[in-house]
């Protein structure tokens, strides 16, 4: 049983199974988003799709729309949230855009621009996190992992591989490759796999593609990821 | 060569004067001088006193960061380290690049030449050689030349405005774009960037040829301080193209001594470690290089405007090929070796890079042709080219994981570090010798340094290579153990 909720004031309807995010979008409203992704199902992990509903916050990639639902997104106090889970995101990983082959297609990067986060506010953690060379065709630079588990869900769901998994907990959780020697050279990774072109951040990487298109010239350099989520359907 | 006034022998019993910071240079660094009772200089150093380390971070990473991330050495002469980079990544595929790419590229770095030589000139050393090394403080700035010499100034802010646009056409920003990249480039030029460039080029030539004028102007006025200053007998290296002409963006090395004869010609980029060695010292973060088959005490050597324009046989543009005749002519047979006369040959450069940009804008390779091409991988490349500063040079070695494993950086002020201390040395000698220390006096160390246009803060990058001597006393100050490494 479908219905009507309430999104930042304005009405917004739904089919019964619609979570809040799937129907604000399908009435054309955008909500930030990391972990989630159209294709797959709701993962409820970055918080940044977080709204507040009768007082209470929620993923709203998560709960499912309910009639008569009063939900408040874009406003001071969720961006304010938003924003400080982007700081602490930034601040655990090393996240150095300059150089960056991801900077303009990333949308850790993008939502930072969109939410207006001008500085990291907390001390940086500088984790060491080598990178992993070894596969012909592509990089993964752990430095700018933010656990979305979106290649974890894609080369296990699609790909029916599963190379990648988080392991350890809290503060000590990271990205692995699952081989014994933990090399991605060590699996039947393949640069065709889904889980190739998911990161949303710049982990996996393509190899000897540096800077081919300029800085600039960009996903979210041509327009803010409030419009290209909602134009392109990501 | 002279080296004396390096290390005083009683040190402790010497009156300590520091210059801190020296003001109009790029980065961070300071001069020592150590006077005795009758205010004899008895030693005078540079010190390089911040520490950047890109040669150990950038091991680890893959090779096609490197070209975009060396660059943030500097936020002067990025591109410099931008295709220097590239060229050595060039090499690490094994690409000759296209033709469209190389002329982008020289198109890119020749308006770097122009917007650095422009603010070095007018911005940072101006403001001493219009009002005089002891004129008032305050108003030896560029503010102060604006006030007093209002089209100097203009001229100066629009030439090195223009050179940012030439930038920021090829590059894509005026700082740290990203137009290079390894085995080429990843754009043209637009054609409506190309035509607002050339509307403008004339009269950037133009105000080029007024800049060496007011150069020459300069050494007219005072040949006594402008062919005497800080002058010294070196060596000098610079790249020099294959028929002998200057080319500040592709060559082999050329090294004369200080007689001006040749000493060594011909030598590959690839080679120049079989030309170069470089000394470390334990007051400075910043290394020593010198050629080898002459020495660390003889090898020293000057880079940059100076060299170059003495180094190569002729500049293959007419209006600075004529401006380097006169100057040569100048030195009346002998080499040009007084420092102030840095100012002119780089005006010399400044012109030569106006004329050139003015050729290649009437090019049609830039606006069309392949970018990229194919090679056949290796895994060690060497890019040098002639920054505005002096020759630099980026070494890489990358494993077979495409991270690079190895890189070594020698830049252009790193060259000049003996050369800028013993140029702080003869001015020590000459002018504050025995006198009271005033703000003036002490200027004229600067005025020295300033002349080279050092870039300090690209200057030091080797990690875990320092001598170091640590020692451990007692609450007495007596040594209870030292370590010393070499």
């Amino acid at each position: 049983m479908g219905g009507t909720f309430l999104f930042d004031g304005r009405p917004v309807p739904f089919e019964e199974g619609q979570t809040i995010l799937q129907a604000a979008r399908a009435a054309g409203h955008y909500i930030p988003h990391l972990c989630w992704h159209p294709d797959f199902p709701p993962h409820g992990s970055c918080k940044l799709c977080i709204v507040k509903v009768g007082g209470r916050h929620v993923s709203s990639c998560a709960l499912p729309a309910r009639d008569g639902m009063e939900v408040e997104s874009n406003t001071p106090e969720i961006n304010g949230e938003r924003r400080a889970l982007l700081q602490m995101l930034f601040v655990e990983g090393n996240h150095f855009c300059p150089s960056c082959e991801k900077s303009g297609n990333c949308q850790l990067q993008a939502l930072a621009y969109e939410l207006d986060m001008s500085s990291a506010r907390f001390a940086h953690f500088y984790p060491d996190r080598p990178v992993d060379a070894s596969h012909p065709d592509v990089l993964l630079d752990f430095n700018r992992c933010i656990f979305c588990e979106l290649c974890v869900r894609a080369s296990r769901d699609v790909d029916h591989k599963g190379v990648f998994a988080l392991t350890g907990r809290g503060i000590r959780k990271h990205l692995v490759v699952n081989a014994e020697s933990g090399r991605l050279a060590d699996t039947d990774f393949a640069v065709s796999d889904r889980a190739a072109d998911i990161c949303p951040v710049g982990v996996i990487l393509h190899k000897r593609v540096g800077f081919a298109v300029p800085i600039g010239e960009r996903k979210y350099d041509e327009a803010s990821i409030s419009i290209v989520a909602m134009e392109k359907g990501e | 060569m002279d080296s004396s006034l390096e290390t005083a022998a009683d040190r402790e019993q010497l009156r300590r004067v520091v210059i801190d910071p020296v003001s109009r240079v790029e980065g961070h660094g300071k001069v020592t001088l150590l006077l005795d009772e009758d205010d004899h200089v008895r030693e005078a150093r540079l010190h390089i006193v911040e520490f950047r380390g890109f040669e150990v971070f950038i091991q680890g990473r893959p090779y096609w960061e490197v070209p975009v991330m060396v660059q943030r050495l500097c936020g002067i002469c990025p591109v410099s380290h931008h295709l220097a980079a590239s060229k050595a990544m060039d090499r690490v595929l094994g690409i000759p690049i296209t033709r469209s790419a190389e002329k982008l590229r020289r198109l890119m770095h020749y308006g770097q030449i122009l917007q650095s030589h422009a603010l070095h000139f007018f911005h940072l050393s101006s403001p001493d050689l219009l009002f005089g090394f002891e004129s008032e403080v305050g108003k030896r700035n560029i503010v102060g030349v604006a006030a007093a010499y209002p089209e100097v100034a203009r001229q100066g802010v629009l030439l090195r405005k223009f050179g940012q646009e030439v930038i920021r056409a090829t590059a894509g920003k005026r700082i740290h774009g990203t137009g290079s990249v390894p085995g080429g480039m990843n754009r043209h030029l637009a054609v409506e960037d190309r035509d607002a460039l050339r509307a403008e080029i004339d009269r950037m030539v133009e105000w080029s040829r007024a800049a060496v004028e007011l150069v020459k102007r300069l050494h007219r006025t005072d040949p006594a301080l402008y062919d005497e200053f800080g002058r010294f007998r070196a060596n000098v290296m610079s790249l020099v193209r294959a028929d002998g002409a200057m080319d500040l963006y592709h060559g082999a090395l050329r090294f004369r001594n200080a007689d001006g004869k040749i000493l060594v010609d011909k030598v590959p980029d690839q080679s120049y470690r079989s030309l170069i060695r470089e000394q470390v010292k334990p007051w400075s973060y910043m290394k020593f290089p010198y050629l080898q088959q002459l020495g660390p005490d003889e090898g020293w050597y000057q880079v940059g405007p100076l060299a170059r324009v003495q180094n190569c046989d002729f500049i293959p543009t007419p209006l600075a090929e004529a401006e380097r005749r006169e100057f040569i002519d100048h030195g009346r047979g002998e080499p040009v070796r007084a420092t102030l006369a840095y100012h002119w040959a780089r005006m010399i450069e400044l012109l030569h890079a106006a004329e050139t940009i003015r050729d290649l804008l009437g090019d049609g390779d830039l606006l069309e042709g392949a970018l990229l091409a194919d090679g056949e991988r290796g895994t060690e490349g060497v890019g040098i080219i002639e920054a505005p500063r002096g020759t630099l040079i980026h070494h890489y070695q990358v494993g077979d994981d495409d991270l690079v494993t190895m890189c070594n950086l020698i830049v252009s002020t790193t060259h000049n570090n003996q050369a800028m201390n013993t140029a702080v040395r003869e001015v020590a000698r000459r002018y504050l010798d025995g006198r009271k220390l005033t703000e003036g006096l002490l200027n004229h160390i600067e005025v020295a340094i300033r002349a080279y246009d050092p870039c300090l803060s690209c200057a030091t990058h080797a990690l875990g290579k320092m001598p170091l001597v640590l020692e451990l006393a007692d609450a007495g100050g007596a040594v209870v153990d030292r370590v010393v490494r070499d």
